[in-house]
């Protein structure tokens, strides 16, 4: 039953994408309102399909109904219901119908906010956004079949993933990628129509400038919520592996970084037209590749999805998406001349195109290293690996020199900035740098944490003395007090303090994992139940090792103490533990950890157990003492509100009321 | 980027602007196929597979005490003879289903100058005994203390089965559950070898 | 120019400070580093060193016997390489083909730097022409027609 209805409801919902792009096609061209708005509210109805073909799912997951193949290969009657839930996108054709359910429902939200202000590159971009859901509406009605059913139906079902069902994380971190990823198809959208229809201004950037920002929220959290599962679930002490799957996620995120940068300038200076596009192009390019990369079952990972067949349809979209952007660039690229060029490196412009520059050069080193293995294998069919050493040696550099004129960038003002005021406002940073270089020498830390450590100081030190200037300002134009001027500051440029926010966000994070790169303590032990043994400053004490019988798995748990060495505390109560899963035949370890607070030194205590002999008398551990990673997630929160703040709708203030004792360079910047 | 930032460019000894077009195109057009078919070459990839380096080359030396105490079993004292060497675990699921094949086969060349070496993994004696009692088979089974001759076998996971002929060279390996024919094709044919020899 | 300056001197630092600290001497140091450059055979996509795994546990235990019996760093990497082929490798030894990822970072960042420079380089006013006061190709086209009409 829920079979005939999901798959019915996606098989009108195509066709109904497919009259969204004539519709809005054949209305823009022959100016037909009627029939633009036609196409306009069909977009619900295919929201409401989608969200109908997920429901179906949902219905069949709960009611354990494996007559549904999906439902027989990934649940089963023993399976808890939270996982059942979940399972509804941990694995291939499942996760797609969840693709489908956010794309139609960005979809239906552009159609909604355009319902009564409609601007001309709007059915174009209405049409490209419906080409797009009908590729994956096609994807789920023929190549994958989510709602395949099987004769005889199976008594029960085969279970989730372990690996997928061992930790509640899972639950929110696939959604939130997805948001980002296919937030950026409203971008594309406006893109591709701004370039169909040579209305090239810059309309279609400040129609989606919030849209791509909140993708980039969107984005960002996916991608920390990934990193966090990492952490938490796999065992190893850390959160990044540079695994082919975590990078090709990464890559849309660095060029739409660069993307709401280099899009202030074009706002400002009439600059960077091709390359606005040309990245708006690239970003949403690379989600196909990322998409295409693992669910194409092309490069092995955690989380490839099982052998999927859609392999060559995903790379003919991904074809077809480079051709019609990038070639529509260039067949456009004499409309796309800049009104202004950049007079001298002293200028904001100058430092945003280097961020971009520099952004652009980390996606190219971190899509070389992930590919080089595909073209070694295709030319000379040696298998090679690419992994984090080489990741991390290149891209530091690079993300070091980002970190500079993340500090520098804003105390430049546009257009040329005179050397002497630069200098002023330079100084307190520049002293600061100075002072933490100072301290991390100090403390041990070799040349390498003294440069990171006293670039971040000056990062952090210049976009706080940045902040303070517009209150400050604020305060001279008569605000009544501090909080009221640093309200009104926030009020009048929100995108301003949004950025900052994120700078700031990005500085701790930055300080989080380089701490925890610098830091990074682990030990082995095996110990006897009852034994203690000592791992760096610590000493651990096996108390016991129990097994216990739960419906979908069985576990094996260890409870550690865990003293301080020196003086002989009691600091944390450990229970890492061991699965065993039916379908799996390697126990999957889930870590445990004390999270380290501002209080016991930001140290996280990070215990995973290995192996356990048969009997339970002993076992082996590896523990990781991690400073630090704390301020990876705190920073990562900070960095999406700053990305919220900024795409809060900007308060045009009528007349130039406050603010006169800022350089009139400044107050434009008020305004953007 | 330099053209968007306006690079001089006389309109004098300008080109046609369709053919610049179409330079502008070509450059846009050129990588990306150039890139597609990159992509497209990764199309039949096996993300699983692993390389492997070890065939055709001698098969590292072992001396390896027996599961459940005894002598030890090394590999000098099996040359001359086909040895099927196989990394096992009593927590390893495919091991379970690979079982009866390899107990088919020893059964039909035990008799014919093959040996088989079973080499427990990452496990504990207890578990390995009680796995062995209960899936049967009675060649000599070997523990591998830290795993040493595991990496000297290069092995990726268990089950791993390599068969080794008679010159001591490694002449097959398959990862995962091996069949019954994978087996029987390779012992003939490194018998073959080894009476060629 | 002070912006530049300032740019060559951070970027001078962190190219300087980027190969890392120096190298390990202690054989533990020593077989952490030789051990974060080598493939886990058993997982997914993590070293050696950071592998929870039983065998990668092995493993360490291996690198750190061998350079104790007196091995170099790059013997002890080339057994493994033996045992499991270049894919242990996670940075791709340097010959042939594999100098391509190894040398595209510098590349593209030297490239990248350049092309930044020559967009943002403070141009002489008198190579300066505003694009306004350039003429089109429809402008001079009738510009042309114009003069033509006049002429006869």
């Amino acid at each position: 039953m829920s079979a005939f209805v999901g798959t019915a409801a996606l098989a009108i919902a195509l066709g109904l994408t497919v009259y969204g792009v004539v519709a809005s096609v054949a209305g823009a061209r022959s100016r037909n309102a009627a029939m633009v708005e036609s196409a306009r509210t069909t977009a619900y109805s295919v929201f409401a399909l989608a969200a109908a073909a997920n429901a179906a799912m949902f219905a069949a997951l709960l009611s354990d109904d494996f007559s549904v193949r999906y439902v027989a290969e990934n649940s089963s009657v023993a399976t808890p219901t939270f996982f059942k839930v979940l399972a509804l996108w941990s694995a291939d054709e499942g996760s797609l119908l969840l693709w489908n359910l956010v794309l139609t429902g960005f979809l239906a939200a552009v159609a909604f906010t355009f319902r009564a202000r409609r601007p001309e590159t709007f059915p174009w971009a209405m049409a490209a956004m419906y080409a797009v859901a009908a590729f994956y509406l096609l994807l789920v009605l023929g190549p994958t079949t989510p709602f395949a059913t099987l004769d005889p139906v199976p008594v029960d079902g085969r279970g989730p993933l372990p690996l997928l069902q061992n930790h509640p994380l899972m639950a929110a971190h696939p959604p939130f990628l997805y948001l980002g990823f296919i937030g950026f198809t409203v971008p594309f959208g406006f893109a591709v129509a701004a370039l169909a229809t040579g209305r090239l201004g810059d309309d279609w950037m400040r129609i989606t400038r919030r849209w791509t920002l909140l993708a980039w929220v969107f984005l960002t959290v996916g991608l920390l919520l990934g990193a966090l599962w990492s952490y938490g679930v796999l065992g190893w002490g850390g959160y990044w592996a540079w695994d082919p799957v975590e990078n090709v996620a990464l890559l849309p995120w660095l060029t739409a970084t660069a993307f709401v940068h280099s899009v202030i300038v074009q706002e400002r200076r009439g600059m960077l037209k091709v390359w606005n596009l040309a990245l708006v192009v690239a970003t949403f390019a690379l989600t196909v590749l990322a998409t295409f990369l693992t669910r194409g079952s092309i490069l092995a990972s955690v989380h490839t999805f099982a052998q999927s067949i859609v392999g060559p349809m995903y790379l003919g979209f991904l074809a077809l998406v480079l051709v019609v952007g990038f070639g529509l660039i260039a067949w456009r690229r004499d409309a796309l001349r800049p009104e202004a060029r950049v007079d001298t490196p002293l200028s904001r412009e100058a430092a945003f195109l280097g961020n971009n520059v520099l952004l652009v050069v980390v996606t190219l080193i971190v899509l070389v290293g992930t590919i080089y293995p595909l073209l070694a294998e295709a030319l000379t069919s040696d298998r090679v690996s690419v992994g984090a050493p080489y990741f991390n040696r290149n891209t530091a550099p690079v993300v070091l020199l980002l970190l500079f004129l993340m500090g520098i960038g804003p105390l430049l003002p546009w257009r040329a900035a005179s050397a002497a005021s630069l200098v002023r406002r330079l100084q307190g940073p520049a002293w600061t740098a100075a002072g933490a270089a100072v301290l991390v020498a100090v403390g041990g830390g070799g040349p390498t944490a003294i440069v990171v450590f006293s670039l971040a100081a000056f990062a952090a030190a210049a976009t706080t003395a940045e902040m303070i200037r517009g209150v400050r300002a604020q305060r001279r134009a008569g605000a009544s007090s501090w909080r009221v001027a640093a309200a009104g500051a926030v009020r009048r440029n929100a995108r301003l303090y949004g950025g900052m926010v994120a700078h700031l966000g990005v500085v701790v994070a930055l300080v989080g994992v380089s701490w925890a790169a610098f830091a990074d303590r682990s030990g082995e032990l095996g110990l006897a139940t009852g034994e203690r043994g000592r791992v760096g400053a610590y000493e651990l004490r096996l108390d016991s090792i129990e097994e216990r019988r739960e419906a979908h798995r069985r576990v094996i748990e260890s409870h550690v103490t865990v003293f301080d060495a020196e003086d002989g505390d009691e600091i944390a109560l450990l229970h890492p533990s061991l699965n065993l899963y039916p379908a799996s035949s390697e126990p999957i370890g889930t870590p445990s950890l004390r999270v380290g607070t501002p209080w016991n030194g930001l140290r996280d205590l990070y215990l995973s157990l290995v192996s356990v002999e048969a009997d339970g008398s002993a076992a082996s551990f590896r523990f990781y003492g991690n400073p630090g990673i704390g301020l990876l997630w705190a920073g990562g929160v900070v960095i999406a509100l700053g990305g919220l703040l900024a795409a809060l709708p900007g308060r045009r203030k009528a007349g130039p009321s406050a603010v006169p004792a800022v350089p009139s360079e400044r107050r434009e910047e008020v305004r953007v | 980027m330099s053209d968007e930032l306006g690079e001089e460019r006389g309109t004098a000894g300008a080109p046609n602007p369709y053919s610049r077009r179409a330079v502008a195109l070509a450059v846009v057009l050129v990588p990306v196929l150039a890139f597609t078919l990159l992509l497209a070459s990764g199309l039949g990839r096996d993300p699983s597979e692993r390389p492997d380096p070890v065939a055709a080359t001698p098969a590292p030396a072992f001396s390896l005490p027996k599961l459940g105490g005894g002598e030890r079993i090394t590999s000098a004292s099996m040359r001359g003879q086909v040895v099927v060497v196989n990394f096992w675990a009593s927590w390893c699921i495919p091991c379970r289903q690979e079982h009866p094949a390899l107990l088919r086969a020893w059964e039909r060349y035990r008799e014919r100058g093959v040996v088989f070496v079973g080499v427990n993994f990452e496990d504990t004696e207890e578990a390995a005994l009680a796995y062995a009692e209960e899936q049967g088979g009675d060649w000599p089974l070997v523990t591998d203390p830290g795993s040493r001759t595991a990496i000297d076998f290069g092995v990726f996971g268990v089950p791993e089965t390599f068969v080794v002929a008679p010159d001591g060279t490694i002449v097959a390996k398959e990862i995962g559950a091996v069949s019954y024919e994978w087996l029987i094709t390779e012992i003939d044919s490194a018998l073959r070898r080894g009476g060629s020899a | 120019m002070l912006l530049a300056a300032a740019v060559a001197v951070v970027a001078i630092a962190v190219v300087v400070v980027a190969p890392g600290d120096p190298a390990p001497t202690t054989i533990r140091d020593r077989a952490a580093a030789v051990a974060s450059g080598l493939r886990c055979p058993v997982c997914a996509n993590l070293s050696v060193a950071d592998s929870p795994s039983a065998l990668a546990g092995e493993m360490r235990r291996e690198i750190e016997r061998r350079l104790r019996a007196g091995q170099t760093d790059e013997a002890v990497r080339a057994y493994f390489v033996d045992r499991y082929g270049r894919w242990v490798l996670l940075v791709p030894e340097g010959s042939g083909l594999n100098l391509l990822p190894l040398l595209f970072p510098l590349a593209a960042l030297a490239v990248g730097g350049v092309s930044w420079w020559a967009l943002v380089r403070r141009r002489r006013p008198t190579t300066t022409s505003e694009p306004s006061t350039r003429l089109t190709e429809a402008d001079r086209a009738r510009l042309d027609r114009e003069l033509e009409g006049n002429r006869r």
